[in-house]
C-alpha cells in the first residue's frame, strides 16, 4: 500500500493480539448467543429453567455480559488494535501490555461466566459483576488505554484518523462510566453495596447503562465502521466535515440521554425532560455516522452484488440508522409511557445489538481473517452470503416479533373497563406474548446458526494450506 | 435544589445545545469546489492506510434536521421543566398529569356510577351489567384474600355461602367493606389448661354433629357455658353483632389443611384468633363499594357459586 506520509518501510505491526481477540470474538459470540437462544426458549417453554444455576434470572446477565463485553469487547479490541497501528503507521507501544489486556479480559469473562450463574451479582444491569472483578476490569482497561493512546502518540502520520477519535472516546468514556457506577462498599469478597442511595443510584446506573450503549456499542463500533467500510468498498470517506460535526455532537449529547430510562419515576421532572430533549437531539449526530458510511459507497454500489462482506457492513448501517431513529422516538415521554417495560425495549436493543453491533463485527471479521492469516480470501464466499441472509432474516424476525409483543403488552396493560378496573391481568399479557416469543426464538436460532457457519468458515480459512497470498497490509511482517 | 445547581444545569444545557448549533454552523459549507458528478470532489489530502477523505458539505436535509431538533429542544425546555428550578410555561408536572388522567377517567365513571348508586342493592343483584362490573371490582380489590368468586380460604371467609359472620344483609356487607372488621377470639389455653382445651374442642365438634369423645364433650359442655357462651351463644349459634361464628353449621373459618379439624379447633381455643378485614373507605369510593356489595350479596342469594 502506498502512503503519502510514509517515509520508509512499514513497522512490524503486532498482529498476534489482533488474531487472539478476533478468534475469541467468534468464540464468545457463539457462547453469548447460545445463552440468548436458551433464554428465548425458556420464555416459550418455562420448564427449561433448570435448578438455580440455569434459571432465567441468572442466565440473563450472563447473556448480556457475554454478548456486550465478551463478543462486542473482543471485536472492538481486535479492530481497534488493527486500525490504530495501520492508520498511525506505528506498532503497538507495548506487546506485553497488549498481551496482559488479552489474557486479563479473558479472565474477566471467565470470572463472569462462573459468578453470574452462582447468583453473585451487584444487581446493576450490565454492571452485575462484583467488586473484585470490577477492579480487574479497571486494571485491564487502563492498560488498554495506555497501549492505544501511546500508539497514537507515536504515530508517523500528522493527523489522527476519525476511526481513532471514536475508539478513543469509547475508551475514555467507558473508563469513567465503569469506575463511577461500580463505586461500592464491599461487605465480603462476593458482596458489595453501591455507595449511591435510592433515586441517585438509579440515575447513576442509567447514566452508565445508556452510555454503555452510547460509547461501547455506538462510538466504538463507529470507529470500526470508519475503517472497514472505506477499506472494503475501496472508496474515500464521504465527508470529513461531517465526521467532525457528528463526532463532537455525538459524544457531547449522548452522555445526557440516561434519564429517558427513568421516565415517570421518582426522578425529578427536570432531569426526565433533559434526558428526553437530549435523546431527540441525538438523532442527527447518530445519523451522521450512517450517512458517512452509506455515502462512502457512492460509486461503489455495484460491489454489493458480488461482495457479501460489504453487504454485512452496509446492512449493519441500515439497522444502525433504524435503531438510532427508534431510540429517540422511544425516549419521548408519551411513547415511552406505552413502550416502557414491554418487549418493545428488548426488540430495540436487539435491532442495535444484532443488526448493528453483531453484523458490523461480522463484516469486519470477514475482512480481517484472510489478511491476518495471509490468505487471498475467506475459505467460502458462498458461506458468507448464506450467513448474511441468516443474520438479516434472524434479526428482522426478532425485531418484528418484539414490536408486536411490545405494543400488545403496552396496550393491554393500560386498557381499562368502563368501571375503571383493568381489562387484562398481567398473566393475560404474558399469554398473548407466546407467539411472539416463539418467533423470537426462531429468529435468534437462525442468527445463532449463522455464527456456527462463520466459525466453520474461519476455521477452514486459517487451516487452509494454500500458498501464502501476497503480503497484505503488513500481515507477512508479523 | 439550590440556585447554584439550578444555574449550573441551565448553563451546561445551553452550552451543549448551542455548542452543537455553533459546530454545525462553523462546518457548514454549501459550495463544493468541483463537480461531484464528474468525480472531482475535493479531498482533504489526508491518507490513512490508503483511506482518503472527501471534503463534501454537510447534507442539507441532515443539517436542517439537526437545526430542527435543536429548535424543538429549546422550545420544549421553555414550555416544560428542565432547566433546574425553572418550572416551564405550561406548569407541567408528572403528578399533575397523573391527576389530570384520573380526573378525566372519573368524569366518565361518575356518569355510570350515578345510575348504579341510585339503585338498591337488591335490584343491582339482578342486573347482569352491574354484576359484571361488581365482579371485576371484586376480583381486583378483594380476591387476593377472598378468592376469585369469593370462595374464601383458610382464615378468609367464604362469601359465596349463606353463613355470615357479621350478617349478609346489604347494609351489613357495605359496613364490612367500608369500615372493615376486627374478629378477635381470645386465647383460652391458660385458663382452660391442656385438658380443658381438648374437652371444649370435643364439645364444639358435637355441636356440628361430628364424631366426638362423649366423656370429654360432657366435661367440655360445662366449660363452654363458662367461657364461650357470652360470644358464641347458649346453643353455639354465634352472635353476628359480635362477629362470633356459628359453631353448629360445620363451616370452619380456620381449617388448615395439613392438620385435622379437631386440631384446628383446639388451636383456635388454645391460642385464639385475630381476623382483620381492612377498611376500604380510603381506597374505594362509595359507588364502587356499592357495586362490590351488590356482587357479594348476589353470591349468597344464588348460592350456586362453586
Amino acid at each position: 500500500m502506498s502512503n503519502q506520509n510514509s517515509s520508509g518501510v512499514l513497522p512490524q505491526y503486532n498482529n498476534k493480539v489482533v488474531k487472539q481477540f478476533a478468534i475469541m470474538t467468534v468464540v464468545w459470540g457463539i457462547v453469548g448467543m447460545l445463552v440468548g437462544v436458551v433464554l428465548a426458549a425458556q420464555l416459550v417453554w418455562p420448564e427449561l429453567n433448570f435448578g438455580p444455576w440455569f434459571h432465567f434470572g441468572r442466565l440473563r446477565p450472563l447473556h448480556t455480559n457475554a454478548v456486550i463485553f465478551a463478543f462486542g469487547g473482543c471485536a472492538l479490541f481486535a479492530s481497534s488494535y488493527y486500525v490504530v497501528q495501520r492508520t498511525s503507521q506505528s506498532a503497538l507501544i507495548s506487546d506485553r501490555l497488549a498481551a496482559f489486556h488479552f489474557w486479563g479480559w479473558q479472565l474477566v469473562i471467565v470470572a463472569a461466566a462462573i459468578t453470574l450463574p452462582l447468583g453473585l451479582t451487584s444487581s446493576k444491569e450490565y454492571a452485575e459483576l462484583e467488586w473484585p472483578i470490577d477492579i480487574l476490569i479497571t486494571l485491564v482497561w487502563v492498560c488498554y488505554a495506555i497501549v492505544f493512546f501511546g500508539t497514537i502518540v507515536k504515530r508517523r502520520v500528522k493527523h489522527i484518523y476519525v476511526a481513532n477519535w471514536f475508539f478513543g472516546a469509547f475508551i475514555i468514556a467507558v473508563a469513567v462510566l465503569h469506575i463511577v457506577n461500580s463505586l461500592a462498599v464491599p461487605v465480603s469478597w462476593f458482596k458489595s453495596y453501591s455507595i449511591f442511595p435510592g433515586t441517585i443510584d438509579a440515575m447513576v446506573q442509567w447514566w452508565y447503562g445508556h452510555n454503555a450503549v452510547g460509547f461501547f456499542l455506538t462510538a466504538g463500533f463507529l470507529g470500526m465502521m470508519y475503517y472497514f467500510v472505506p477499506k472494503q468498498a475501496e472508496r474515500p470517506i464521504y465527508s470529513y466535515r461531517l465526521s467532525i460535526v457528528h463526532f463532537w455532537a455525538l459524544i457531547a449529547i449522548y452522555i445526557w440521554a440516561g434519564p429517558h430510562h427513568l421516565h415517570y419515576s421518582t426522578l425529578p421532572d427536570w432531569a426526565q425532560s433533559l434526558g428526553m430533549v437530549m435523546s431527540i437531539l441525538l438523532l442527527a449526530p447518530s445519523w451522521g455516522g450512517m450517512i458517512n458510511g452509506m455515502m462512502t459507497l457512492s460509486g461503489a454500489w455495484h460491489k454489493l452484488r458480488t461482495d457479501p462482506t460489504l453487504r454485512f457492513l452496509v446492512v449493519s448501517l441500515s439497522f444502525y440508522g433504524m435503531s438510532t431513529f427508534e431510540g429517540p422516538m422511544m425516549a419521548i415521554k408519551t411513547v415511552n409511557a406505552l413502550s416502557h417495560n414491554t418487549d418493545w425495549t428488548i426488540g430495540h436493543v436487539h435491532s442495535g445489538a444484532l443488526g448493528w453491533v453483531a453484523m458490523i463485527s461480522i463484516g469486519c471479521l470477514y475482512h480481517l481473517f484472510p489478511r491476518l492469516y495471509g490468505k487471498k480470501k475467506m475459505f467460502s464466499e458462498n458461506l458468507i452470503n448464506v450467513h448474511f441472509w441468516m443474520s438479516t432474516v434472524g434479526t428482522v424476525l426478532y425485531i418484528a416479533s418484539m414490536w408486536v409483543n411490545g405494543i400488545a403488552q403496552g396496550l393491554m396493560w393500560r386498557a381499562f373497563n368502563s368501571d375503571g378496573s383493568l381489562t387484562y391481568s398481567f398473566v393475560e399479557s404474558v399469554e398473548a406474548s407466546y407467539p411472539g416469543y416463539f418467533v423470537r426464538f426462531i429468529g435468534g436460532t437462525i442468527f445463532f446458526i449463522g455464527m456456527l457457519l462463520m466459525a466453520y468458515n474461519v476455521w477452514k480459512t486459517i487451516e487452509d494450506k494454500q500458498p501464502q497470498a501476497q503480503n497484505i497490509e503488513g500481515a507477512a511482517h508479523a | 435544589m439550590s440556585d447554584f445547581w439550578s444555574i449550573w444545569i441551565s448553563v451546561i444545557t445551553f452550552v451543549v445545545i448551542l455548542g452543537s448549533v455553533w459546530l454545525l454552523m462553523a462546518n457548514r459549507k454549501i459550495d463544493v469546489k468541483g463537480d461531484l458528478a464528474e468525480g472531482e470532489t475535493p479531498k482533504t489530502g489526508h491518507v490513512y492506510d490508503g483511506i482518503e477523505e472527501y471534503d463534501n458539505p454537510l447534507p442539507a436535509w441532515w443539517f436542517w434536521m439537526f437545526i430542527a431538533s435543536a429548535v424543538f429542544s429549546l422550545v420544549y425546555l421553555l414550555l416544560y421543566p428542565g432547566l433546574g428550578n425553572y418550572k416551564g410555561l405550561l406548569g407541567w408536572t408528572q403528578e399533575g398529569q397523573w391527576q389530570e388522567r384520573v380526573d378525566s377517567a372519573n368524569l366518565v365513571l361518575d356518569e355510570q356510577y350515578k345510575i348504579y348508586s341510585a339503585t338498591a342493592i337488591d335490584d343491582l343483584a339482578a342486573d347482569p351489567a352491574a354484576l359484571r362490573m361488581g365482579r371485576r371490582l371484586f376480583n381486583n380489590n378483594c380476591s387476593l384474600c377472598h378468592g376469585i368468586g369469593g370462595v374464601g380460604a383458610n382464615g378468609f371467609p367464604d362469601l359465596s355461602d349463606s353463613d355470615w359472620l357479621y350478617g349478609g344483609s346489604a347494609e351489613a356487607i357495605i359496613h364490612s367493606i367500608t369500615q372493615g372488621r376486627q374478629g378477635v377470639m381470645p386465647a383460652w389455653g391458660a385458663a382452660l389448661g391442656d385438658r380443658g382445651v381438648e374437652d371444649v374442642a370435643d364439645f364444639v365438634m358435637s355441636l356440628s354433629g361430628l364424631p366426638f369423645d362423649m366423656q370429654r364433650a360432657a366435661r367440655g359442655a360445662s366449660q363452654y357455658q363458662l367461657f364461650c357462651v357470652s360470644c358464641h351463644g347458649r346453643d353455639g349459634g354465634g352472635i353476628q353483632a359480635l362477629g362470633a361464628p356459628n359453631l353448629k353449621d360445620n363451616i370452619w373459618l380456620y381449617n388448615q389443611a395439613d392438620t385435622s379439624l379437631l386440631e384446628n379447633i383446639r388451636h383456635s381455643i388454645r391460642n385464639g384468633r385475630n381476623g382483620a378485614m381492612p377498611n376500604h373507605r380510603e381506597k374505594l369510593r362509595p359507588e364502587k363499594i356499592h357495586l362490590i356489595s351488590a356482587y357479594v350479596y348476589s353470591l349468597s342469594q344464588t348460592n350456586q357459586q362453586p
